[in-house]
């Protein structure tokens, strides 16, 4: 009986997580609605009409579409490089012991746990100081610090399962480290690092506080919208972008969500 | 013994790539530095390489005639950072981030709990789900829609109207300090979107420490007359507190470190970051915008390491 009675919540904790669930959903969903609205000097509600030409006008906008192919440039070289240093340093921490590994957890960790300004402005000093001009490589080099510890945190929780006995049998049976990586480690950790991936791209793809410091004068999506945001121009232009980036983004995380569903450490986590 | 012992077992491996990782068994420490080489470059050279020079220029200050930087050691620049118009800046960030984080544990709480302890099966991918997308989705899109939500003929104002209650926004708005002209140039527009950005970062950690809460204490605690809220006080709340402080350290150094809120949604009046982009931006004192952001370092090095005595790394 008493255990019957514990497994149904009591209604204010419903209600109360209903709530919470609806306060975190609604303001996106309204930015679906916002895109078909016909106003366009306000952001009057309820729309006075619905519409669908935004979209059209938005297509045939070549800034937006500059801002867009900058954003996914930066995404997949910052990607790719923290795919690689994220792995190689969840290699290092989780097969070897070694002193001071757990500073190493903490140096990859301190680029998201340090307010984003302090990255920026950091980058943009050190910038200033050795000469370096703003480009799209000083984009990159920002956005791969930081996109390090999802890869990170993804690869080195992967390890932890792979056995180590798996990669002795491999050596034992005499492949040498490369293929023992190739064909025993690789596929192991392949979904965890795609799953990484996956959220470093949306990670870069989303960052406006860091690159506000280290871009010049290119501007990514994020840029392109912040400036809408603090001057709009062009509204219903910034409402369809709005709603694009949130349909472009859900991608990558259900993506790296059903990659990672399996596993005792659930991708993102920690953002 | 060991060359001996190999050269039984198995033969040198033959071609570049054999021998290169014969070398690095023989060798693991060199294998080691081959690993973390690369990434500790990147890392520890060049991003705390330039964290450090950042701080270095906080000790610098700046020349009130020419606006040059003056590179001899001095703490003038931290005299200025303790005037009273930039400590009113620290004070009011760091209340602003103690009341968003207070408030973020408060609603997220249940969603933690319904979801760690009732939700089951397909429930509990869809809370999880329900938590991760609106986590992820982008940063500016969301101010975006709390931008449409709060002007002045946007949908609160529209909902207030309907309910007949749009006396009691004039009133709210009417009140000092939390009130304004609208909703979207007051503290209480700053407040909410701050807590709508960085209250989903609080509900996994949560989560993670209610999931190991064993279901049984609690039904031992109401088995030995505990009422719920007694239950709540003295068996759910400290064991989910270590969760609850590993969600605040986002919820506080977002907050403490964000500068586009408040400079969309709210008053004039400056936060820290704000006041970091101020003056590297267009006054260009890089020494005391070097200096304002020692105040949030310093203060996250003071809380993660409290949050640590209270073992809330275990819960992230």
């Amino acid at each position: 009986m008493r255990s019957e009675k514990s497994n149904r919540a009591p209604l204010s904790l419903k209600i109360a997580a209903a709530g919470g669930l609806t306060f975190m959903h609604l303001p996106i969903l309204l930015i679906f609605l916002y895109a078909f609205t016909t106003e366009e000097k306000s952001y009057q509600f309820p729309p006075p009409g619905l519409t669908t030409q935004w979209f059209g006008v938005a297509w045939d906008r070549p800034d937006v579409w500059a801002a867009l192919a900058l954003s996914v440039k930066v995404a997949s070289i910052a990607t790719a490089t923290a795919l690689m240093l994220g792995t190689l340093c969840a290699a290092a921490v989780s097969q070897t012991r070694f002193f001071g590994r757990e500073t190493i957890s903490l140096l990859v960790i301190l680029p998201i746990a340090l307010p984003g300004i302090i990255t920026g402005i950091a980058l943009r000093s050190a910038f200033s100081m050795a000469d370096i001009p703003f480009s799209f490589w000083t984009i990159v080099l920002g956005h791969a610090t930081f996109c390090i510890v999802v890869v990170y945190n993804n690869a080195v929780a992967r390890f932890r399962r792979i056995s180590g006995s798996l990669i002795e049998a491999s050596m034992d049976l005499g492949a040498d480290g490369f293929q023992t990586f190739r064909y025993v480690i690789l596929p192991n950790i392949g979904t965890a690092l795609l799953a990484g991936g996956m959220l470093a791209f949306a990670l870069s793809f989303d960052e406006v506080i860091v690159t506000t410091f280290t871009a010049g004068q290119q501007s990514t999506l994020p840029i392109w919208m912040l400036e809408e945001l603090i001057r709009p121009r062009q509204r219903p232009v910034t409402n369809v972008v709005a709603m694009i980036v949130v349909v472009v983004t859900f991608l990558p995380i259900l993506g790296a969500y059903y990659l990672t569903r399996d596993g005792d450490q659930i991708a993102g986590a920690g953002k | 013994m060991t060359i001996v012992a190999e050269s039984i077992i198995l033969p040198e491996r033959r071609g570049t790539a054999g021998r290169l990782s014969d070398f690095f068994w023989r060798h693991p420490r060199v294998l080691l530095a081959v690993l973390l080489g690369p990434p500790l470059l990147w890392l520890g050279v060049v991003y705390l390489g330039s964290l450090f020079a950042l701080l270095l220029q906080s000790f610098f200050s700046i020349d009130d005639f020419s606006g040059l930087i003056n590179y001899e050691f001095t703490l003038a620049t931290y005299r200025q950072l303790l005037s009273e118009t930039n400590l009113d800046i620290i004070i009011r960030t760091v209340t602003m981030a103690a009341v968003v984080t207070l408030v973020s544990a408060l609603i997220a709480f249940p969603i933690a709990y319904y979801a760690a302890r009732y939700a089951r099966g397909k429930w509990k991918v869809l809370f999880y789900l329900g938590v991760m997308l609106p986590l992820w989705s982008s940063y500016l899109v969301k101010i975006y829609a709390w931008k449409l939500i709060l002007a002045k003929e946007g949908i609160l104002t529209w909902f207030f109207e309907k309910l007949n209650l749009l006396w009691l926004l004039d009133a709210w708005l009417a009140l000092p300090v939390v009130g304004g002209n609208s909703l979207s140039v007051s503290y209480t527009g700053t407040f909410i979107v701050f807590v709508y950005v960085w209250m989903p970062f609080m509900i996994l950690p949560i989560q993670a420490a209610l999931e190991r809460v064993p279901s049984n204490l609690i039904e031992a605690s109401s088995d030995l007359g505990g009422t719920p809220a007694q239950t709540f006080r003295h068996v759910l709340f400290p064991l989910a507190l270590p969760g609850i402080v590993a969600g605040s350290i986002f919820t506080f150094s977002l907050t403490l470190g964000d500068y586009i809120i408040p400079q969309i949604i709210g008053s004039s009046r400056l936060f820290i970051g704000q006041a970091v982009y101020a003056q590297q931006g267009t006054a260009g004192n890089i020494p005391l915008a070097a200096a304002f952001t020692v105040v949030p370092i310093v203060i996250m090095g003071i809380y993660l390491w409290m949050a640590n005595r209270m073992g809330a790394f275990d819960a992230l």
